[in-house]
């Protein structure tokens, strides 16, 4: 495994999964259904002490 | 009998220290053995006289444990007053050369001991128990592992105490943030790894089904550091028993190397840990939720995925492949976009509360705290834009930049999460005196804002001498009389840092007397009270 096939994975399928997990993560984040959870989840710090 | 494995193994360490420091192969690495040896003496000797043989009474497995999350608000105090002393100290050795005292405390030993200081030893110490404060309270479970804590808590402080009289001592990797030298770089590992079991365990055993985003900043700030500290450090000591040893790394790489942990050490310790904190003590400060939750984890993975690849920005125009230095500038540049949005986060938290800042010194200290790393996440990107860099690198602007970043946002919401922690640790009704946090408030922005403007005033001008040419294209001034003509920068420099330090000594006055149980005899501060109407 030399510099440049660890380069050339970088930045094709390397760059690729990364992209895709980030868009996932961003799109799971603000999906509809995440409204409500989300709202729930923020109120975590506040129930009690 | 209590702590009797530790004292064995305290004096069994302190025993190999002192063997150490008998066949050490180089001065300095004797010494500092001397110095580990007297320490782990001092530790056993003060167990020594605690210890009993009593049965230990059982721990309350409902309780969170509070005990090392108190130590850590103390440490984070004390080496925050040692750490911003040692500040003013090189200021004034920058203005006054002769208070260089050769050779234990001339500049160039003096100035990793003031980084490491405020950094990891302030800024670590805070991160430290507050993530062990809210990881508690948002996963309503006590702390994995039992004593794990404690021996993260004192690890972590031997580990300060090695790199910091190592620096004295003239041990040094000469890695920037990365300077003590491979055997406390060892320790420091064991010691992390730890951190990192403890933290884990207590969020996989968390009776909140959710894991609250505070803790997903404070688990990359933890999981991200072991990385690059452990593969920034890779080296190989000259001697088992010497201080000295050498990079893995040569040349370019050995560069990168650096300033991808150097940059990561700012975006994982100085920013993410502490977005953490923001993301648990403004909503409680405020007593609401955060502006968008959504926001927020988009903000972290944003974060995430750009920051590990700013490093490059710190190496323009040098040997580093220029394809790599764009790359580190495009992304600092991206950055711009998740910061800013982490900022109107924290912000619009307070919306609909807004009269908080007038009326809660601790708020408003929040609120300042935001607004500055707002403010150093914009200076940020624009000092790594190629053009504007070719001005503003190796000059004070970097670090007019660096402490309006560190002063102004690090500092500014430890304080505020300090000052919200310490009458719950030790159930004060309240702190001393709310009227000595808006001094401490006051103290510390101008000095903020005296330190950043002065670094800019010198730092441009001094760029801007360094380049200038005559008709002939001979440079105009020589490097001695930049330096002569920042003298008047570097006294007010120094003003502005003796100004934050002062501020600092109020807090822990305030925070002595609160822990020491005492209230201050003082008029509210006005707006905090509902005010009475006379009956007519």
């Amino acid at each position: 495994m030399d510099y440049n096939l660890m380069r050339e994975f970088a930045d094709s399928w390397g760059l690729l999964t990364m992209a895709l997990f980030f868009v996932g993560c961003i799109g799971f984040a603000l999906r509809p259904s995440g409204r409500s959870q989300a709202e729930e989840a923020a109120r975590i710090p506040l129930k009690d002490d | 009998m209590k702590f009797g494995t530790t004292i064995f193994a305290l004096a069994l360490f302190a025993f190999a220290a002192l063997v150490a420091a008998g066949f050490g192969v180089d001065e300095p690495f004797r010494q500092h053995m001397w110095v580990l040896f007297l320490v782990l003496l001092g530790f056993v000797a003060i167990l020594l006289r605690n210890t009993n043989f009593q049965v230990a009474p059982p721990i309350d497995p409902s309780a969170y444990m509070d005990g090392p999350i108190r130590y850590g608000a103390i440490a984070t105090l004390f080496w925050g007053v040692v750490g911003m002393l040692v500040g003013v100290v090189i200021a004034l050795q920058l203005a006054y050369p002769d208070l260089n005292i050769q050779p234990w405390f001339n500049f160039g030993r003096l100035r990793p001991l003031h980084t490491s200081g405020v950094v990891f030893a302030f800024g670590g110490n805070a991160l430290l128990c507050t993530s062990l404060y809210v990881v508690q309270r948002t996963c309503r479970a006590r702390l994995f592992g039992g004593d794990l804590a404690w021996f993260v808590f004192w690890g972590y402080q031997l580990f300060i105490v090695m790199a910091a009289t190592g620096y004295l001592l003239g041990i040094t990797e000469s890695r920037e943030y990365a300077e003590p030298e491979w055997y406390v770089d060892i320790w420091l590992t064991i010691v992390w790894v730890a951190y990192l079991i403890l933290f884990l365990g207590t969020i996989l055993k968390r009776k909140e089904p959710h894991i609250y985003v505070a803790n997903w900043f404070y688990l990359s700030f933890i999981v991200t550091i072991a990385m690059l500290h452990v593969v920034n450090n890779l080296s190989m000591p000259a001697s088992f028993l010497g201080s000295k040893s050498y990079s893995a790394f040569s040349g370019v790489q050995d560069a990168l190397t650096q300033w991808w942990y150097g940059h990561n050490a700012v975006g994982f310790f100085l920013t993410a840990g502490f977005l953490g904190m923001m993301y648990y003590f403004v909503p409680k400060q405020a007593n609401r939720p955060v502006y968008s939750y959504r926001l927020s984890i988009i903000h972290f993975w944003a974060i995430i995925f750009l920051y590990i690849w700013a490093g490059p920005h710190h190496l323009h125009y040098t040997a580093l492949p220029d394809w790599a230095q764009t790359l580190g500038m495009v992304f600092s540049i991206m950055l711009w976009m998740p910061s800013w949005g982490g900022m109107i986060n924290g912000l619009m938290t307070l919306s609909g509360a807004w009269d908080k800042i007038r009326t809660d010194p601790i708020i408003r200290m929040m609120v300042m705290a935001i607004a500055f790393y707002g403010m150093s996440t914009f200076e940020g990107p624009m000092m790594s834009i190629k053009a504007v860099n070719s001005l503003s690198h190796y000059t004070d602007w970097t670090i007019g930049h660096v402490h309006s970043g560190a002063l102004g946002w690090v500092g500014m919401i430890s304080f505020g999460a300090i000052y919200y922690m310490v009458p719950k640790l030790w159930n004060r009704e309240r702190l001393y005196s709310l009227r000595l946090v808006t001094w401490h408030f006051w103290l510390a922005t101008l000095g903020i804002v005296v330190y950043a403007a002065v670094m800019w005033v010198s730092g441009v001008m001094q760029g801007l001498m360094w380049r200038e040419y005559d008709e002939q294209g001979f440079l105009v001034y020589s490097f001695a009389e930049t330096v002569a003509a920042m003298h008047p920068y570097y006294v007010m420099r120094a003003a502005g840092g003796a100004l934050y330090l002062s501020g600092a000594l109020l807090m822990a006055w305030n925070i002595t007397m609160t822990i020491l149980g005492y209230q201050r005899e003082e008029q509210p501060l006005p707006g905090s009270e509902p005010a009475l109407q006379p009956a007519e």
